[in-house]
């Protein structure tokens, strides 16, 4: 028997509302397939389950909200059958205070379970369609004012269009600057956020360093690579930056990974988080899963996909919960250079400012450089400045030869 | 194509990637990613769509020059196929 549970997709998240179903019982489930959408107080999550088998029972309905590490549904090993289901459901799965009159220890605090919903409990909330969540979430229109058209009430995708284009309408029309409305998606998002970093500097010690990297190479090197492709394959800096930490990251393994139950993890894929402003405020950081093992073309087609989606509502659980260091890039706003502060648990954070022309001396001689300052917050307990210091100046040697940073690498040993 | 319908077509790409200018007032004459919040992946993006509905192949060594809303309409009509 296979429990598939909610999954924690983040240090910020301990609860999620399932919003829909993609699989039903009978349905055959493979390795990674998305079978089901829950929300969490960020975004929208496409979860996929990771271990094979048959869908027996969904125990949680759409709209309920329940704990990380709620059994979801059960799934089916091959040769089990729906009886197997049952008789596992009474015996593991009953809630605790039925499950035994004379116990000497208190119940585990496992499996919660709820009741199966009543439909009288549904009462007063309409059922939403998660696409017309997510585009909600794209046009920051705030459901609570969305008439749904739809059965049961229900918000669709056109309801969602419609509220926001007579919310153009309406704002072409008066002249009036109202100040957005904060929503809630925006307040759960800043208490989520709130949640992460104070946990992050109340346990981390954090040290940080920064270096100054002359990006002339690299950058006459994109330019290069740039003309001869087409519109849609340009290669921009990031991808680039991005590339050399995951490189760099195989020579200082303990900035990858995790801080877990007092101890460090050293984490076998190297996934990036890519820090995403969204447009209506807050931030995500959704991995650019084995970003290491990728050449530029495919990290570039993967970064873009992974803002898109990121900013629509639509990543996928592994995204969310397999980042394995954040590198956050602030150059677009105009900032030299940015400090972060670690997304726990993980142990270390890369941050670049803009590429800025700068005077630079080079065997004596005063020349005008494009310069990116590269920072490293990183956690004490795992690793010391010295470390950090030689994965700095590493990032840069890596940075001043960037034909070497574009090749699909084998696995290396590390 | 005239120069209106050019500019029509960028505030609709625009809109496609900052839904939020549809409310504001965009100052067509002022630095575009100064007034809307477009990171280089945003940009990316604007003048890939762009490419897309237009047909104009906009070179690396001309991004420098798409500063205002003004000079990607010139720069779009002078170029048209």
């Amino acid at each position: 028997m296979i429990e598939f549970k909610l999954p924690s997709l983040g240090a910020d998240m301990d609860e999620g509302t399932l919003l829909e179903w993609l699989v039903h019982p009978g349905d055959k489930v493979k390795k990674g397939q998305i079978v089901a959408v829950v929300d969490t107080s960020k975004t929208a999550v496409d979860v996929e389950c990771w271990q094979e088998g048959t869908v027996a029972d969904l125990l949680v309905e759409p709209q309920q909200k329940v704990p990380v590490g709620t059994v979801l549904a059960l799934l089916l090993e091959a040769g089990e059958s729906a009886a197997d289901a049952e008789k596992y459901k009474r015996e593991n799965l009953a809630p605790p205070i039925a499950a035994a009159p004379v116990v000497a220890t208190p119940p585990a605090p496992a499996p919660t379970i709820s009741a199966p919903m009543k439909k009288s409990a549904l009462a007063g909330r309409r059922p939403i369609t998660p696409i017309a969540r997510r585009r909600a979430q794209e046009l920051t229109v705030d459901l609570d004012t969305v008439t749904g058209s739809g059965p049961d009430g229900a918000v669709t995708l056109e309801d969602v269009e419609q509220a926001a284009a007579r919310r153009a309408q309406g704002a072409a029309a008066s002249n009036d600057k109202q100040a957005n409305k904060p929503t809630d998606r925006q307040a759960e998002m800043r208490k989520a956020i709130a949640a992460a970093m104070s946990r992050s500097k109340r346990e981390i010690p954090h040290y940080y360093l920064a270096e100054p990297i002359p990006m002339a190479r690299a950058l006459a090197w994109l330019a290069q690579e740039n003309i001869q492709r087409p519109m849609a394959e340009r290669l921009l800096p990031a991808v680039l930056l991005l590339k050399a930490v995951a490189k760099t990251l195989h020579e200082y393994p303990e900035l990858n990974g995790f801080y877990r139950d007092g101890a460090f993890q050293q984490a076998m894929r190297v996934n990036p988080g890519v820090a995403v402003a969204m447009r209506q405020g807050g931030l995500l950081a959704p991995a650019l899963l084995d970003a290491d093992q990728k050449n530029l073309t495919t990290l570039m087609q993967e970064l873009s996909d992974l803002v898109k989606r990121t900013r629509a509502g639509s990543l996928k659980s592994s995204e969310l919960s397999e980042a394995t260091i954040t590198v956050t890039n602030l150059g677009d706003q105009g900032v030299e250079s940015v400090f972060g502060v670690i997304y726990p648990p993980q142990v270390a954070l890369v941050g670049f400012g803009r590429i800025i022309d700068k005077a630079w001396v080079e065997g004596g001689q005063v020349k005008v450089q494009p310069i990116v300052v590269a920072s490293l917050a990183a956690d004490h307990r795992v690793s010391d400045g010295h470390r950090g210091a030689l994965f700095l100046t590493s990032l840069r040697e890596h940075l001043q030869q960037p034909e070497t940073l574009d090749t699909t690498q084998e696995s290396e040993p590390s | 194509m005239t120069e209106n319908e050019v500019k029509q077509v960028a505030l609709s790409v625009l809109v496609s990637i900052a839904p939020e200018v549809a409310d504001a007032e965009l100052q067509a004459d002022k630095p575009l990613r100064r007034q809307v919040d477009l990171d280089s992946m945003d940009w990316l993006n604007f003048l890939l769509g762009l490419n897309e509905k237009l047909h104009v192949e906009i070179p690396e060594a001309d991004y420098a020059r798409l500063v205002t809303l003004n000079d990607v309409v010139k720069y779009l009509v002078a170029k048209l196929p």
